[in-house]
C-alpha cells in the first residue's frame, strides 16, 4: 500500500513538474494573472471607496457577495461541530469532585450526597489530576485585555493597515480560547455562555446579510453600499467606506463566536465540562 | 523579494511538512504543523502578501494548532505510523 | 532536453510547491491514522494557497496598501498598477485560510466522534470492528 502510494505520488509529481515548466517566473510583472483584472482594482480602489488597503476594498466591496458566503461557510462549520459533538448529561456522575482553593486539596463526594451550605472556597472540578498554575493564570489575566483591544484595533483599522474582520475575529476568539485554557472552560462559560455564543455566531452573518438587505430596500443592488449615502448623509465614496466597516464588524463577530464554538466542543468532546 | 531567503524558508517548510507526517507522536505532529504554518506565514510576508501572512499567523499558527492539540487531548496520542 | 531542464530549474518555487502538495497527498493516501490524514489534507490545502499567492507576486512592487496624501498634493500621486502587488489572489486566499480552519474543526470533530465510538484512530482497527459487528 505504501509503495503503491509512493509510486502514485511520484508519478503525479512528475506530471505536475512537467506542466509547471511553462508557468510564468516568480515575480513576473507581465504574468496573465496580473494583467487583466487587477490593474483596475489597484487604480480605482481608492477613488471608488477611499480605502488605501486594496485587499480590504476588494474583499468587502467588489467581492462582497463572495465574502458573505465565506462567512456563512464558517458559521455552518461551527453549527456542524456543535451538532456532531454536543451531548447533554441526563444522569448524575458516580461522584463529584471539589477542590479547596487555598490548599489545593481535592474532596470527593459520592453520588447521592451533597455539600451542606455555601462554600466559596470550594470549586467543582471534573478530574482530580487537573493541574492549577497561578503563574499561567495571572499572566493570562493581564494579557487577555490587551489582546482584545488589539483585536478591535485590527478590525476597525483594516482600511489603512493589514487586518480586517477575519483576522480581528480570529484574534478575539483566540483571547477567549486563552481564557479557557489558562483557567478552565467553566470560567469561559461564565464569560460567554453557550446560547449567547451561538446567537453571536448567527448575529454576525445577520449583520452582513442585513447590510445587503438595507441596500436592496433602498432600491439599489444587493450589497451596493453607495445606496447608504442618502441614509447616512454622506457622499457615495464615504458611504462605501463605511459599508465596508459594517460588514467587517459582522464578519468579526461571526468568526469570533464560531472559533470559540468549535474550540469548546472539540476541547471538551461535547460535554462542556472543564475542557483542556 | 529576496530569492535566497525564499529558498531557505521553502526548504524549512518542506522539512516541517515531512516532520509533521513522520513523527509517531500526534502531539509532536500538531506542534510541527504549527511550525509549518508559521514558516508559511514568513514566506507570504516575503512575497508581500501582508494580509494573508497576518491571517496565517493568527489562524494557522494560533487557532488551528490549539484545535489540533485539543483533538489529540480528547483522543489518543500514540499512532502506529 | 537541456532547455526543459533549465525551464524547470527556473521555476524552482513551483517545484517546491508541488513537492509540498505531494507530501500532503502521500499522507492522505498512505497514513493509517485519522489525525495524520487531516494534517496531510491541511498541508495539501496550504500548498495550493502558496501557489496562488506566488502568482500575484511582482518584482519591484510594494505591498498592496496605497501610499496616499490628503489635501492638494493628493492629485500628484498617480497610482500605477505596476507599483503594487496583485491584490486579487490575496483576497481569494485570505478567506480560504479562514474557511480551512473552520473545516479543520469539523474534521477534528469527526475524528473525536470516531474515537468515542470505536476507541481508536487507526483505520485497520476501525475496519476490523466494523467487519466483526
Amino acid at each position: 500500500m505504501k509503495k503503491l502510494a509512493l509510486i502514485l505520488v511520484l508519478l503525479c509529481w512528475g506530471f505536475l513538474a512537467f506542466a509547471a515548466a511553462d508557468f510564468p517566473r516568480l515575480g513576473d510583472p507581465n504574468s496573465p494573472a496580473s494583467t487583466h483584472l487587477s490593474p483596475y482594482f489597484i487604480e480605482k480602489a481608492y477613488e471608488d471607496t477611499a480605502t488605501p488597503n486594496i485587499v480590504t476594498a476588494v474583499l468587502a466591496d467588489y467581492r462582497s457577495y463572495d465574502t458573505m458566503f465565506e462567512t456563512t461557510v464558517v458559521f455552518a462549520a461551527g453549527v456542524a461541530c456543535f451538532l456532531l459533538l454536543r451531548f447533554y448529561h441526563f444522569s448524575e456522575p458516580p461522584s463529584h469532585l471539589y477542590r479547596h482553593k487555598p490548599s489545593g486539596t481535592v474532596i470527593q463526594v459520592p453520588r447521592g450526597y451533597r455539600l451542606k451550605g455555601e462554600h466559596t472556597e470550594l470549586e467543582p472540578i471534573d478530574r482530580d489530576w487537573a493541574p492549577k498554575d497561578p503563574i499561567v493564570e495571572v499572566a493570562s489575566r493581564i494579557l487577555i485585555p490587551f489582546i482584545q483591544i488589539f483585536a478591535l484595533y485590527v478590525v476597525v483599522h483594516g482600511h489603512h493597515s493589514p487586518g480586517g474582520g477575519f483576522q480581528g475575529g480570529v484574534i478575539l476568539g483566540a483571547s477567549l480560547v486563552l481564557l479557557a485554557i489558562s483557567r478552565d472552560l467553566r470560567t469561559a462559560q461564565a464569560t460567554l455562555g453557550e446560547s449567547k455564543n451561538s446567537i453571536l455566531s448567527a448575529l454576525g452573518v445577520l449583520i452582513y446579510v442585513g447590510v445587503g438587505a438595507v441596500t436592496l430596500a433602498l432600491g439599489s443592488n444587493f450589497l451596493d453600499y453607495a445606496a447608504l449615502a442618502g441614509l447616512m448623509g454622506v457622499d457615495q465614496v464615504i458611504a462605501r467606506n463605511l459599508g465596508i466597516l459594517f460588514v467587517e464588524v459582522g464578519v468579526a463577530v461571526a468568526v469570533m463566536a464560531t472559533m470559540f464554538l468549535i474550540y469548546r466542543n472539540v476541547a471538551s468532546a461535547g460535554a462542556l465540562d472543564e475542557g483542556l | 523579494m529576496v530569492v535566497e531567503l525564499d529558498m531557505v524558508i521553502l526548504t524549512l517548510v518542506m522539512i516541517c511538512a515531512v516532520g509533521a507526517i513522520w513523527v509517531k507522536d500526534l502531539l509532536g505532529a500538531a506542534i510541527l504543523f504549527g511550525a509549518y504554518s508559521f514558516m508559511l506565514c514568513l514566506l507570504w510576508a516575503i512575497m508581500g502578501a501582508v494580509d494573508v501572512a497576518f491571517t496565517e499567523a493568527s489562524v494557522g499558527a494560533g487557532v488551528s494548532t490549539v484545535f489540533m492539540v485539543a483533538a489529540v487531548f480528547r483522543t489518543s496520542r500514540r499512532t502506529k505510523d | 532536453m537541456d532547455d526543459l531542464l533549465s525551464k524547470i530549474a527556473g521555476g524552482y518555487n513551483y517545484i517546491a510547491y508541488i513537492t509540498i502538495m505531494m507530501i500532503g497527498l502521500y499522507a492522505v493516501i498512505a497514513k493509517r491514522n485519522l489525525v495524520k490524514k487531516i494534517i496531510g489534507m491541511s498541508i495539501f490545502q496550504t500548498a495550493i494557497i502558496l501557489f496562488y499567492i506566488s502568482i500575484g507576486a511582482k518584482k519591484g512592487a510594494t505591498i498592496p496598501i496605497l501610499m496616499h496624501d490628503h489635501g492638494p498634493e493628493a492629485a500628484e500621486h498617480a497610482i500605477k498598477a505596476a507599483d503594487y502587488i496583485n491584490p486579487l489572489p490575496h483576497v481569494l486566499m485570505l478567506t480560504a485560510i479562514v474557511v480551512a480552519v473552520a473545516t479543520l474543526g469539523v474534521a477534528l470533530s469527526l475524528a473525536v466522534k470516531v474515537y468515542q465510538r470505536y476507541g481508536t484512530l487507526e483505520e485497520p482497527e476501525i475496519q476490523d470492528q466494523i467487519n466483526k459487528s
